[in-house]
């Protein structure tokens, strides 16, 4: 294929932050008319980000978009439409309460505020019934359709809005291998037309199957761009992976002969969020969760705390079944769970409260405890040197950071047999860090069943004495020892078999 | 026809028990079913009715304007010092006394969309300022009115009052047209979803501002109906006109999460609230009672609506199922 001179979209030099946190970093990017063109990157790599810019959602920090080579200011999608930058969204843009045939009309080219016209509508229904949704019918409303027909109906109306840039943000997750096909045959034709396609995806074959190149993200910069088949597997997810040295993490050590189970689960399912999942955590070990956001290792957390309704399956703690009743039931000392949120600004802490008050609320309810006496938190806070400017001051005073440090103490007062950390240290800086990765091992030498689930590959292969990855609700492989590595982190959380031995096409 | 029964199915229950209500009004009423029976009858809805209309526009887009009574006050009052003239300087009033309302829902949209506060607050204050300037226009009831011009308004037309007249008039010539119109549909995109209309390429900003000025209209036309009816201008009507519009809408299917709901279901409840209050004065209820039921059957009409917000998918994430 030839190039024509002429990109649709680029980016040059683009940088976006958030507050302290850099998603983009001087980025130059270009999409040609007729190309498909891939975007690979671990979770946070900043994709998304990117995608938004172009899209006009979010306004760069510092460089210029381009639109057919001429420099374009975003305000809004809106303006992006109007230059023929269409983006389908991974959160969809759908409006619930709408019927489909008001949503495909919503903000269509023509429209405005004023008089709808129904003009693409009959070419609507026509691609509709090409990816096998005949059955969707344009009287229903979005809030009583599945996500498949929902993602079916966003690539309709995305494609109803002529456009000459579309970007697929991850728009076919939920749909079926056979739906997903019909979707690429219709995004090859855009293509031939001399649309540009921007494409997001996790799942490796489908970017081998669309993709003519492919640019690879790390830490929110551009590592690479390549022609599909230019790399293989191993190369592609070493610029993923990229050199990191980290010296955060305390030595581990080598496991008791002989140690305990403290936490095992048998068949733990919640369907069909979660599969039947089964794994022991021994005495001293720190067992890791990872996988792409969503798979179920999140839910699974919450599933043990005895947060959702209708999970199946055993709990054994020390040999004995744990209720599932909830949190009060969990939280007990012949339990004794402990569970530390993924957002820890809404489910782990409450803001407005001082961080006293905070501190007392995980002890309420525990008969043995006096919540009230504030020398039961004082060993932890000491050990984690909590910075704050009085313990009667809200805990949103505090820093992301040492808010994190309020949660740890709240839940060790209770002396846990089990730790349960949904991400405990996104968005938390170094040194708290290496604080709170400190404090986990010690308590793991103390006898803690630790279960952490991380976002971040370091954490699972540094820390962890092994690691599940999941995969649609399920664990796809266990990793230990020498094959802790990212590549196979990342290869499995992708769901390819081994990447060392194989160069074939992973199904998802 | 399933899709339409679905979609309406609040609508067409709160139609229903309009039309049970209004034959066992007509039945209990000492003078029977009259033109005059009728005509007193939708008078006293309509002007709810439009005030529940006004209510609709700002929670459809997922807000509340606790200021449509004082709107209704203030305009009330304007109304009663320039609608005793004729021709032109009654036309000037009847235009300034509805530009009056579009003032304050724009002034509480600017506040709601700009200064990003929330419509609680902002016209929780609003309305207080309203309230002060009708009073500082008209301290104590009074004023003149045209009445040639307010008979035309509140009598009957071949023996259909022509308040139904009016609303009828609302519901074809304005609000199926402005269903179908881009902002029709924008204000209840904002209201179900802000960020899914954002991204569709909605100006959510103008959408929501022009829902909060089409509240002030309508309060607006709710306060001139109201100076036709009574044809003298009062300060103190906000408080209780603020509550039964949230209450009619409530009842006609309105959800106060916003995003749903129709105009014609606000007025069938406004009817409705009214026909049950009219029905009270009947029925032997001493007077002094009479409060403790209107509030017993607003605290029902609220809860039933409350009841179908837990039904909607709006549901804790943990703890599901």
């Amino acid at each position: 294929m030839t190039e024509p001179n002429l990109p649709i979209a680029s980016i040059k030099g683009v940088t976006k932050s958030f507050g302290a946190t850099i998603a983009l970093q001087d980025v130059d990017f270009d999409c040609y008319p007729g190309e498909v063109h891939a975007v690979l990157g671990e979770n946070g790599a900043g994709k998304s980000t990117l995608m938004k810019t172009i899209s006009g959602v979010l306004a760069p920090t510092s460089g210029t978009v381009f639109a057919q080579g001429k420099p374009v200011t975003f305000k809004g999608p809106a303006d992006a439409m109007a230059v023929g930058f269409v983006c389908m969204y991974q959160e969809l843009s759908l409006v619930p309460d709408l019927t489909v045939r008001e949503n495909l009309l919503l903000g269509a080219p023509g429209s405005g505020l004023g008089r709808l016209k129904g003009g693409a509508l009959p070419k609507a229904r026509e691609l509709l019934d090409q990816i096998d949704g005949e059955h969707i019918r344009f009287g229903s409303k979005v809030s009583d359709l599945t996500l498949a027909e929902c993602q079916q109906v966003e690539v309709v109306k995305a494609l109803i809005r002529n456009p000459k840039l579309l970007i697929l943000d991850e728009s076919t997750s939920a749909l079926n291998s056979s739906v997903v096909d019909k979707v690429f045959d219709l995004v090859r034709a855009q293509r031939d037309l001399g649309v540009a396609i921007l494409f997001i995806s996790h799942r490796f074959h489908e970017i081998e199957a669309l993709a003519d190149r492919i640019s690879v993200f790390r830490n929110g910069q551009r590592v690479e761009t390549f022609r599909n088949g230019d790399q293989d597997y191993s190369t592609i997810i070493n610029m993923m992976v990229g050199q990191r040295i980290d010296e955060l993490f305390p030595p581990k050590v080598i496991p008791k002969a002989g140690a305990e189970p403290v936490l095992e689960l048998r068949d733990f399912a919640w369907p069909p969020k979660v599969k039947p999942t089964s794994f022991t955590i021994k005495e001293g070990q720190i067992i890791g969760l990872g996988g792409l956001d969503g798979q179920g290792q999140s839910t699974l957390l919450q599933g043990i705390f005895g947060l959702l309704k209708g999970t199946q399956g055993t709990i054994l703690i020390n040999g004995s079944d744990a209720p599932k009743s909830g949190p009060l039931a969990a939280k007990q000392s012949d339990v004794g769970l402990a569970y530390i949120p993924e957002d820890r600004k809404a489910d782990g802490l409450i803001q407005a409260q001082s961080i006293n008050e905070n501190l007392e609320l995980a002890a309420l309810g525990r008969s043995d405890l006096n919540a009230t006496d504030h020398n039961i938190y004082k060993p932890s806070l000491d050990r984690l040197e909590l910075k704050h400017g009085g313990l009667d001051l809200p805990v949103s005073s505090l820093s992301g950071g040492n808010q994190q440090k309020v949660v740890l103490a709240k839940w060790l007062a209770l002396a846990p047999k089990v730790l349960l950390l949904a991400d405990p240290t996104r968005g938390i800086d170094v040194k708290t860090k290496t604080q709170i990765y400190a404090l986990l091992r010690e308590l793991a030498e103390q006898g803690t069943a630790i279960l952490l689930l991380s976002t971040d590959y370091e954490e699972l292969i540094h820390l962890c004495d092994e690691t599940h990855i999941f995969y649609d609700g399920g664990i796809v492989r266990s990793l230990r020892g020498e094959d802790l590595s990212a590549q196979n982190i990342i290869g499995a959380s992708l769901n390819i078999p081994d990447v060392a031995d194989h160069k074939g096409i992973a199904d998802a | 026809m399933r899709d339409f029964v679905t979609a309406y199915r609040r609508e067409l229950i709160a139609a229903a028990v309009l039309a049970a209500l209004l034959v066992f009004y007509l039945i209990t009423h000492p003078r029977g079913a009259s033109t005059y029976v009728l005509t007193i009858w939708a008078n006293q809805c309509a002007i709810l009715g439009l005030v529940a209309i006004a209510q609709f526009f700002a929670v459809v887009v997922r807000g509340i304007d606790l200021s449509v009574g004082a709107i209704m006050a203030l305009t009330n009052v304007v109304g009663s010092h320039l609608l005793s003239g004729t021709g032109i300087d009654l036309a000037f009033g009847v235009i300034v006394v509805v530009a009056t309302g579009a003032a304050c829902g724009l002034l509480n949209g600017l506040l709601v969309v700009y200064g990003r506060i929330q419509p609680i607050v902002v016209t929780l204050s609003s309305a207080s300022i309203f309230v002060g300037l009708a009073l500082i226009l008209r301290p104590t009831p009074g004023g003149r009115v045209n009445y040639d011009i307010a008979d035309a308004m509140t009598l009957d037309l071949f023996g259909i009052p022509t308040a139904l007249v009016l609303i009828a008039i609302i519901i074809f010539a304005f609000w199926l047209p402005f269903r179908r119109t881009g902002l029709g549909l924008g204000i209840y995109a904002v209201g179900s979803s802000q960020q899914a209309a954002f991204q569709s390429g909605m100006p959510v900003a103008t959408i929501r501002l022009a829902a909060f000025t089409l509240a002030g209209v309508f309060a607006g036309l709710a306060g001139l109906f109201y100076t036709f009816v009574t044809t003298t201008g009062d300060a103190g009507i906000a408080p209780n006109f603020t509550l039964n519009s949230i209450a009619a809408v409530v009842l006609g299917g309105v959800l106060l999460r916003g995003g749903t709901g129709t105009l014609i279901g606000a007025l069938i409840g406004a009817f409705i609230l009214k026909t049950i209050a009219s029905l009270m004065f009947f029925s032997g209820i001493p007077s002094l009672a009479q409060p403790l039921f209107e509030g017993l059957i607003l605290a029902v009409a609220i809860a039933v609506g409350a009841a179908d917000v837990l039904r909607s998918k709006h549901r804790l994430e943990v703890f599901g199922r």
